[in-house]
């Protein structure tokens, strides 16, 4: 079974989002900011992190170029999820290193979708 | 019980018959449902205060605009970018090796029932990616019953749910714009594609053979003699050795000797030879 940290300071979308991964067989774990994020994932990797860009404590942005200079061994699969819409925003979370992004709102399809795409699903 | 919009049986019936008249496709009793579901836009665009109005209506001019209307929103469009990723990498794979075989000859490529354009525009990426051994990009003849899903594809115009289902964001970025929240294929890509309606069930195919054909998710909607016939349509578009792609749970088995299974590609069809006859007797 993959596994798949949320990472958002939403309790609903995190609900959403755990609903809808466990519907896709993957075990969920949660994280409220890009700081608590970045200890689970140096603690046991998951396969992927589904990650929101605002966030109080540490940005998704921020908890990227961490993971990135963190040296972690098992690089987990890093999908943007957010209402930060904009081709800019796009381009500089790619340029980041993202390996996918989803934008809000978002449904079933477009997750398994995008999981898929970056060989997780 | 019945409810104010419901639909009587006769005027589903004429409903469905119209849909399989001008398409071909018929809409199983068990969604039936959709007709209902599906015609309520029609109803609130058009003032009318229930379905049995609108059937009122149709039956004054079967052959109009209004009928043009009902068709097109009935048609299931459903379609996705790269929708099913082995079967592109397969076709990238198999178009690579015809291309081989055939030379400098320009390969063509025809996806038949394109609907709003996402299976096309795929292809024109694949192969605008994948420049090396084509002397020049295939030619991609994308068509579809329905006038509507062909203007969306000829715009290239997508919604954030759409542009989402299937397209990785590095080729979403690469080759789509935002206009006013929807998302627009650069004209480069859409230049790639020629666009044409064409009914699978009645007209004849684009001009000229093709070395592959996509008919993906298209024959199932259709009874077991109409997919005879299309097979036919489609065999007579196809070079000798050419592949034609169906659908996940689609095949040629007891329906027609025109394709048979490829060894080389799964889920794809090989083109036989003239002395290929439709099976009459089958199904």
């Amino acid at each position: 079974m993959k596994t798949c940290l949320v990472v958002d300071d939403s309790k609903v979308i995190r609900k959403v989002a755990r609903h809808i991964l466990e519907t896709l067989d993957f075990e969920v774990r949660e994280a409220g900011d890009g700081r608590e994020a970045l200890d689970s994932c140096l603690a046991t990797p998951p396969d992927v992190v589904l990650l929101d860009w605002n966030m109080p404590v540490m940005s998704g942005m921020d908890f990227l170029r961490a993971l990135k200079n963190s040296g972690i061994e098992q690089r987990p699969k890093v999908v943007f999820c957010t209402t930060e819409n904009g081709m800019a925003y796009i381009r500089a979370a790619i340029e980041a290193g993202a390996d996918e992004y989803v934008m809000k709102p978002f449904d079933r399809e477009t997750l398994e979708s995008k999981l898929q795409i970056v060989g997780v699903a | 019980m019945i409810g104010a919009d419901a639909l009587s049986g006769g005027a589903m019936q004429l409903i469905g018959s119209l849909l399989e008249q001008r398409t071909g496709q018929q809409i199983a009793a068990n969604r039936a449902w959709r007709i209902e579901t599906a015609l309520k836009p029609v109803l609130r665009e058009r003032g009318l205060p229930s379905l049995d109005a609108l059937v009122g209506q149709l039956l004054g001019a079967r052959t109009g605009e209004l009928a043009d209307q009902v068709v097109d929103v009935l048609l299931n469009q459903e379609t996705s970018f790269f929708r099913d990723v082995a079967v592109h990498d397969q076709v990238a794979a198999a178009a690579t090796a015809m291309q081989a075989e055939i030379g400098n000859r320009r390969l063509r490529i025809w996806s038949a029932g394109c609907s709003t354009g996402q299976e096309p525009l795929s292809l024109a990426m694949l192969f605008a990616e994948k420049a090396e051994g084509f002397p020049m990009p295939p030619e991609i003849v994308a068509t579809d019953v329905s006038a509507a899903a062909l203007a969306r594809g000829r715009a290239g115009r997508y919604s954030q749910f759409e542009i989402q289902r299937g397209l990785p964001v590095r080729r979403m970025v690469e080759w789509f714009d935002t206009v006013d929240g929807e998302w627009v294929a650069r004209p480069e890509l859409v230049r790639r594609v020629q666009f044409r309606q064409q009914n699978l069930t009645a007209d004849a195919p684009p001009p000229g053979k093709f070395d592959l054909i996509l008919c993906r998710n298209v024959m199932l909607y259709f009874s077991l003699p109409l997919r005879r016939q299309v097979f036919d349509r489609l065999a007579s578009a196809i070079r000798p050795g050419g592949l034609l792609v169906l659908g996940a749970g689609e095949t040629v088995i007891g329906l027609t000797d025109h394709f048979t299974p490829s060894e080389a590609y799964r889920g794809f069809y090989r083109a036989s030879g003239p002395a290929a006859t439709t099976l009459a007797a089958a199904g």
